[in-house]
């Protein structure tokens, strides 16, 4: 949260693999080698064309710094665009064997002209390869396609299908149906036939609907709150739809909407399924079971109780094997391998949440 | 757990609500013809969120013949009051005036309302008290309906909706705190919709069971919305139950805000302690429904060790929606002393006007209250 850290005793090697780094270009023309002119122009002159009330900025301003890390400010441009600095700042310092990416910014997920969604999410895929994994053997990136639009957005996983550098498909889970709705299905079937998981990362921009079901918040405190009822709508909604039964090797990631929540909404979901499941016949195992076995959180932001050993009994109740770890650089609230953990862990438990679990979900090696 | 128990306090019960030809009696002239000649008293003014024949609004074995959840006086005497050994229960009246988009009509029929439940149930059955129904999408009316019913001190508290046009805490509402502030009045915040936006922040939902567990979320972000816009700071004697919420929740729900809130308080500069403390002080949840795993009763007191009091929960039994069955309304494994304060103590500390009850007060179960 933009406080000194000590510096950690450099002793104790850290090893992790980073499930949420976001990138950022220095500005708009480092995408310009991957557009059409059609689309530079358009880009230039309408620009990106939101649900929302202000141009070019979120509803909902960030806390200090724009909701970054202060140190994390290169020379020139915003925190994420310098490989450099990044390198030096985090993947060295923290120990990063993998990063993954999660390019946020203009990735065509939230665009309403179709077409110029499609075709900036194939630019920011272009520019992922290009200007990050190429030249950082460390990081992976993950296919950003245009949710709105189905057909594109399969177009989009089977040309980065056989890449190695995209190990996962990327939708904004704050999208304009619920993500079980039909319309989303051809997306889950392409992530499976190319076997990569689906990545839902919180977003800040909305696909149309007011951040909680009696309509807007006020303040960025609620804002940032709701990232994690939004996840949890999302998850109902894939678990009821029967999208993780009608696609049975789809993987799902769960990434920066929390994990503590997890057990108290299977337990609900749960309880009042089996009390309706008349209406929901195609749901052949209880809510929990698909979610035991097909989805996977990242850790970032940590949930931290008063008495840190609650959240090893979360943990617990979630599973050891499915919590990866994340730290969000360069956002203002970072997670620190060295820190983020308050209760206490066995080396077991922290080697399977700090990297095998992610190794093995992503085929890492 | 053996029932009866002792003199519980059932903190949401729903009777069965008249059809509006018996509430013209209570409606004044010009709404009474407005509705018979409009054929509005034929409309069934039922919430979307509890359609009577969903399995959620009524056991099976609390429906009668017709198939309607049994929730006249004679059925809440049999299968509430006798049964479960509850000394005063408060009748929660999901009525779909609060629903309607007339701001006028609305409050024509929530006074019809109030003024049915205080003649047709109250005044027959001393055991029971009720809230209040109020046009909350309007708090201008909501606050006249308020000073209009408090002097009736069986009415304990004000009914909201869990989820309507705009989030709780906003300033709009804030007349509304204020009357049941001034009037011993707790503010009772009910699992429904008006569905004026999408129930999910990304859109309508497909199934009535996706409706029903996104219930929970929108509590959690009603609680936020009243902490964050420092309603508690505002109105310091307010206390808020959140009825028919869940409460496993809860936990996750201190533990991020009050990490968020150190982060950005400076947003929000006048919530001077943490989200957790405002809770724990001013919020409390009726028990029903318990979503835990019923065959692991030692998740649930893990759960409520997490959520660091035995003062939040209030006793429910919901009657009639279907939350458990048989007898099954405490959870297995709760001490004796938690019990104690979610059926008596805890209810009474957080309705001031509960002690007025004449059926409290002189049972043996006031003496086991605890100092804090």
């Amino acid at each position: 949260m933009n406080i000194a850290v000590r510096e950690a005793p450099t002793a104790q090697q850290l090893r992790v693999v980073d499930c949420d780094i976001h990138p950022v270009y220095r500005t708009p023309a480092e995408l310009h080698p991957f557009m059409s002119a059609r689309w530079r122009e358009h880009m230039a002159t309408f620009g990106t064309h939101f649900r929302h009330g202000l141009h070019g900025q979120l509803p909902y301003p960030r806390m200090m710094a724009a909701g970054m890390r202060m140190d994390a400010f290169p020379e020139d441009g915003p925190p994420g665009s310098d490989i450099e600095l990044m390198r030096r700042q985090h993947l060295d310092a923290n120990g990063v064997e993998f990063g993954m990416l999660i390019a946020l910014s203009r990735g065509g997920m939230e665009e309403r002209n179709l077409d110029f969604g499609a075709a900036l999410s194939s630019a920011i895929n272009d520019w992922q390869l290009e200007c990050w994994v190429k030249k950082e053997p460390r990081l992976r990136a993950a296919i950003v396609v245009p949710q709105e639009n189905a057909d594109d957005a399969v177009r989009e996983i089977e040309k980065r299908a056989s890449d190695p550098a995209f190990v996962q498909v990327m939708i904004s889970p704050r999208s304009s149906d619920p993500l079980g709705h039909r319309r989303y299905w051809p997306i889950y079937a392409a992530a499976e036939r190319c076997g990569k998981p689906l990545a839902l990362h919180v977003a800040g921009y909305s696909g149309g609907h007011p951040s909680t079901g009696s309509g807007w918040p006020t303040y960025y405190i609620q804002e940032h709150y709701a990232m994690s009822t939004g996840m949890q709508n999302t998850l109902a909604s894939l678990v009821f739809e029967g999208v993780l039964e009608r696609f049975p090797k789809l993987k799902v990631v769960m990434i920066e909407g929390g994990f503590a929540w997890l057990p108290a909404l299977t337990w609900r979901m749960d309880k009042h399924w089996e009390r309706m499941r008349a209406e929901t016949p195609h749901l052949k195992r209880s809510p929990s079971e698909y979610v035991r076995e097909r989805v996977w959180f990242t850790t970032q932001p940590i949930e931290e109780p008063e008495n840190p050993e609650h959240l090893a009994d979360i943990m617990e109740w979630i599973g050891w094997d499915r919590l990866m770890f994340s730290t969000d650089y360069p956002h203002w609230d970072f997670d620190d391998p060295r820190q983020v953990f308050k209760t206490r862990l066995t080396d077991e438990q922290k080697t399977k949440i700090f990297r095998d679990n992610a190794k093995a979900l992503y085929g890492l090696q | 757990m053996k029932v009866p128990l002792h003199d519980a306090i059932d903190c949401d019960l729903h009777p069965a609500l008249p059809g509006v030809p018996a509430l013209l009696p209570y409606l004044d002239e010009f709404w009474a013809d407005q509705l018979a000649n409009r054929h509005i008293d034929q409309l069934p003014f039922t919430l979307s969120s509890y359609p009577p024949s969903s399995p959620l609004s009524s056991r099976p074995d609390w429906r009668v013949a017709s198939g309607a959840p049994a929730a006249d006086l004679g059925a809440i005497r049999r299968n509430v009051l006798g049964r479960f050994g509850v000394g005063c229960a408060i009748c929660n009246p999901l009525h779909g005036a609060l629903a309607l988009f007339n701001d006028d009509m609305a409050a024509a029929l929530c006074s019809a309302v109030n003024d049915w439940m205080a003649r047709e149930l109250l005044d027959h059955e001393p055991r029971l008290r009720a809230s209040i129904l109020v046009p909350g999408q309007s708090p201008d009316l909501a606050v006249r309906e308020i000073e209009r019913v408090a002097p009736d001190r069986r009415f304990v508290q004000v009914l909201l909706l869990a989820m309507g046009e705009t989030p709780l805490g906003r300033r709009a509402h804030w007349p509304i705190y204020a009357a049941a502030e001034k009037h011993q009045l707790t503010i009772g915040i009910h699992a429904g919709s008006t569905y004026r936006v999408a129930p999910t922040y990304s859109g309508w939902t497909s199934y009535r069971v996706e409706d029903y567990v996104a219930q929970s979320a929108a509590f959690e972000t009603q609680l936020l919305s009243l902490v964050a816009e420092g309603v508690f700071q505002k109105f310091p004697r307010l206390k808020v139950v959140l009825i028919e919420s869940g409460f496993t929740w809860l936990p996750t729900w201190l533990w991020r805000t009050s990490k968020t809130w150190r982060g950005v308080r400076a947003e929000v500069p006048w919530i001077d302690r943490s989200p957790a403390e405002i809770v724990r002080e001013h919020v409390r949840f009726t028990l029903q429904p318990i979503d835990a795993p019923r065959a692991e009763p030692e998740i649930l007191l893990r759960t409520l060790e997490h959520m660091g009091s035995d003062r939040l929960l209030l006793f429910s039994t919901d009657y009639p929606h279907w939350q458990f069955d048989a007898d099954d309304v405490l959870p297995d494994g709760l001490p004796e002393n938690t019990i104690g304060k979610i059926l008596r103590d805890n209810p009474r500390d957080t309705y001031p006007r509960l002690g007025a009850a004449p059926a409290l007060g002189e049972s043996p179960g006031t003496g086991e209250k605890e100092a804090r």
